[in-house]
Order: C-alpha cells, then structure tokens, then sequence
C-alpha cells in the first residue's frame, strides 16, 4: 500500500491494489463461485417446475424469476466473501494497513460487484434459453441496467455482511436484514428488464432506470460512510 | 418514572376520548360507510410506527456519535415499540380491506412496503438478540437502523410514486369536517401511548444493560471429581 503509516492510501492506486486482492483471492476459490451458478440455475430450474409447464407464464414473467435468483445467490457469495476475512484472520491484518475503511469499503463492494456480474453472465443466457426470452431492447441498456440492480444488492449487502460476518448465523441473519432493505432496487431492475425484453411502449423504463440510480447512489454513500463504524465494532 | 406514568394518563384519556367520538358521534362516511371508523386508529398507528422509527435513526446516530448506552437503549426501545405499532397496522389495514377490497391482503405498494418496512425493524430485533457484546451490539444495530431507515420515506411515499388502490395521504386536513376532532384527538391519545411505551422500555433496556455490564464473571468450573475409592 502506498500511504503513510497510520495516514490514509492514496485513492484510486489502493483502492485497485484491494480490488484486485479480492478478486485473486475469489479467483483462488473459483470452486465456490461454479457452486453458487450452479446453485442459481437450479433454482430457475425450480421455478419451472414449481410454475408447472404453462411456457407462456414462465416466458411473462422471466425477469422476476433471474432477479430472484440472482438475489439469493448474491446472499451467499456476499457472506463467503467476510467468512473468508474472519477464518482467516485476514479482517485484523487489514485493518493494520494505513488504507480508510472507505477504501476497505469500496474495494470490497466492487469486487462483489464484478463476481455477482460474472454470476450474472452466466445466469441470465441460461435463463434467457430456458424461458424463451429475446431482449428486444438493445444490448448495452441490458448490460447497464445489470450492472445497476446488482450495485444496489451489493452496496448494502456488503456492509451487511461485515456486520453479521462474526455473529453465530449469519447464514440466517443476512437474509433477513438485506432482502428487506433491496425491496426497491430489485423491484426496478425487475421491471426495467422487463420493459428491455417484451418492449417498452409507454416510456417507462427511465423512470425505472432513475429510481435504481437513485438507490444505488444513495447505498453506495451511506454504507461507505458508516463501514468504517462496523469495522471498529 | 412519574412522568411516563403522567403521560400514559393521558394517552389513555386522549384514547377513550378520541375513540369514543369517534364511534359515537363522528358521521360515517359517503363512500365507505360505518368502516371509516378505523381510520381514527389505523392513521395514528402509522403515524406513531413511523415517529418511533424516527426516533430510532437519531438514536442510532446518537450512540454512533457518543457511544453512550442511554442511545442505545433508546434505540432499542423506539424500534421495538415501532414493530409492534406496524405490526397493528398491518393487521388493522388487512380487517379494513376485507369488506372493502373483498381480500384480507393485496399487493398494493403502501402494504408491500410497510410489511418490508416491518421487516426490515423486526430483523435489526433479531440482530440485537444474536450479537452478545454489549458493545457490539450497540454498534450493529445503530448501523443497521440507520441504512433500514431509508425505508420509510418510500413508504410515506409509495401512496404518491405508484398510482394503487390505498389512499393517497391521509391526514386531519383531508377528511371531512366531523372527523377532524376525533382523528386529531386520538392521534394525540396514539402518539402519547408510543411514547409511554418507548420511555418505558428504554428504561428496561437500560437497566438490563446495566445489569449485563456489571454482571460477575461465571464462577470457575468446579474441580474434576476424585473418584477413586478409599481402601
């Protein structure tokens, strides 16, 4: 790291040096990142078999479906990613390094970010074929709201799991408070994708695309703020 | 100790008053008929739910300000007192929607997003009782209270954001003449019980800290028993 001892690292150079760290250490343990796609189809391949085979519902309804299982399976790539920092006694060492938890923050959550984006990309296809979907808006506005409804998940779902990461069931615990409080993003990113896929004919997909960007502003700055305070704890 | 009892005096002489107008002497309405008579119990729980909650945030910036345990307390007595408040909301919303609506729920977004809200307070309680440093605790929650907070402004304005079937904002200016006086009266009588009930738990809160922080160690293990026969 290139601060001053006890000072703060300089900005964007650290904030990379962490973001890579973390993504070597996801990239070491990509076993378990192939266990949470795995796990994420299987549970649109539940969907399927839960909604029977009327292929018109399962079609009409394919975005909700790939949120909700994008959503659970970002639970659990959340809490492995401070399990790992608390087994290891990696958390202490960190916070020893002149970096600002803001810094610890950010790098953490964009890690989360890119890992739950390649979840994603794996996701979405499979579930685009399984339930016969054809976006028919364009590519890049798919891609961006992706990247938008999973900030929103990751942002508070980050600082949640550094809060339970060393309470006895975080496994039940995280859920609990995060599904709560990502009510509203996943609502939009549900419902842009679905203006993206069957058409958009009365204009409301930037309203929908604005209250994502609302949100995500707003997680992205409060739990930057306030993951500093958890960390102390 | 003499004020809260003050205070829950006159919450419940503000209650019995309001109510009773309220069932008694305010005219039904042209719509709904004799049903808007929960509207002088279902506005002030969501009005004192949604208080409660407030006073939670600032005291959770409280203890992350000045860590003092009072905050935290307080915390905890606001939060719990605002459950049980959105808790009677939802149940009192879903017995007005039956003859209503002809459902005991639907997926409006006012309900969806006071049932979220709910649920977002009830897991900080879960937090709370899972988290055994005092100090810890403290701090989770304060956390946890402060990003769940975010919650009720899309709740008080969900009404607004997306056109469904609950009402828009109901306050004493929108109604009719005739129940102003009760719905202002037992707003009161609400807000005044929420807040005898937050006093009183923040006290036993507070004492049942106090109690954890000053508590003995547990008594060392007792020695492993000789159990060797005497010749």
């Amino acid at each position: 790291m290139t601060g001053p001892r006890g000072g703060r690292g300089k900005g964007s150079g650290t904030l990379l040096q962490l973001v890579r760290k973390d993504l070597l250490v996801g990239w070491h343990g990509r076993a378990r990142l192939v266990g949470l796609s795995t796990y994420a189809v299987t549970l649109l391949l539940v969907f399927s078999f839960a909604l029977g085979p009327d292929t018109a519902t399962l079609h009409d309804h394919a975005s909700a479906y790939a949120w909700v299982a994008l959503l659970s399976a970002s639970t659990l790539l959340l809490a492995q990613s401070f399990l790992q920092e608390v087994e290891g006694g990696a958390l202490e060492g960190l916070l020893l390094l002149p970096v600002s938890p803001v810094a610890l923050f950010y790098a953490k959550a964009l890690a989360n970010l890119l890992l739950l984006l390649v979840l994603a990309g794996v996701l979405l296809p499979l579930g685009a074929v399984l339930f016969d979907v054809s976006p028919s808006g364009p590519p890049l506005a798919l891609a961006g709201i992706l990247a938008l409804g999973c900030a929103g998940l990751v942002a508070p779902g980050t600082l949640y799991a550094a809060l339970t990461a060393r309470v006895a069931s975080q496994q039940v615990l995280l859920p609990v408070l995060l599904f709560p409080l990502v009510v509203p993003p996943v609502l939009a990113s549900v419902k842009a994708t679905a203006l993206l896929v069957d058409g958009d004919p009365m204009g409301q997909l930037g309203a929908w695309a604005g209250l994502l960007v609302a949100f995500d502003v707003l997680y992205w700055s409060l739990c930057g703020v306030l993951f500093g305070r958890v960390l102390e704890a | 100790m003499r004020w809260t009892l003050l205070l829950g005096i006159l919450a419940l002489v503000a209650l019995t008053a309001g109510h009773g107008i309220g069932l008694f002497a305010s005219p039904p309405d042209a719509a709904m008929g004799q049903t808007v008579r929960i509207l002088y119990l279902h506005v002030p729980s969501a009005w004192t739910a949604m208080l409660a909650f407030t006073v939670a945030a600032v005291a959770a910036v409280g203890v992350l300000w000045s860590g003092r345990p009072g905050w935290d307390a307080l915390l905890e007595g606001s939060v719990e007192v605002g459950v049980v408040f959105c808790g009677m909301l939802l149940v009192q919303g879903s017995i007005w929607a039956r003859p209503t609506w002809s459902v005991w729920w639907t997926w409006d977004p006012r309900l969806t997003t006071t049932a979220v809200m709910m649920m977002a307070f009830l897991g900080i309680l879960l937090l709370r009782r899972l988290v055994d440093e005092p100090g810890r605790r403290a701090t989770a929650s304060a956390v946890a209270t402060i990003v769940s907070y975010v919650d009720v402004p899309v709740v008080y304005f969900s009404v607004e954001w997306w056109s469904a079937a609950h009402q828009g904002f109901s306050s004493a200016r929108t109604v009719d003449e005739g129940m102003r006086l009760p719905l202002w009266v037992s707003l009161l009588g609400t807000v005044l019980l929420g807040a005898t009930l937050v006093l009183w738990r923040t006290r036993i809160a507070a004492e049942a800290r106090r109690r954890e922080e000053d508590a003995p160690d547990l008594p060392p293990a007792p020695p492993p028993l000789d159990l060797e026969i005497a010749p």
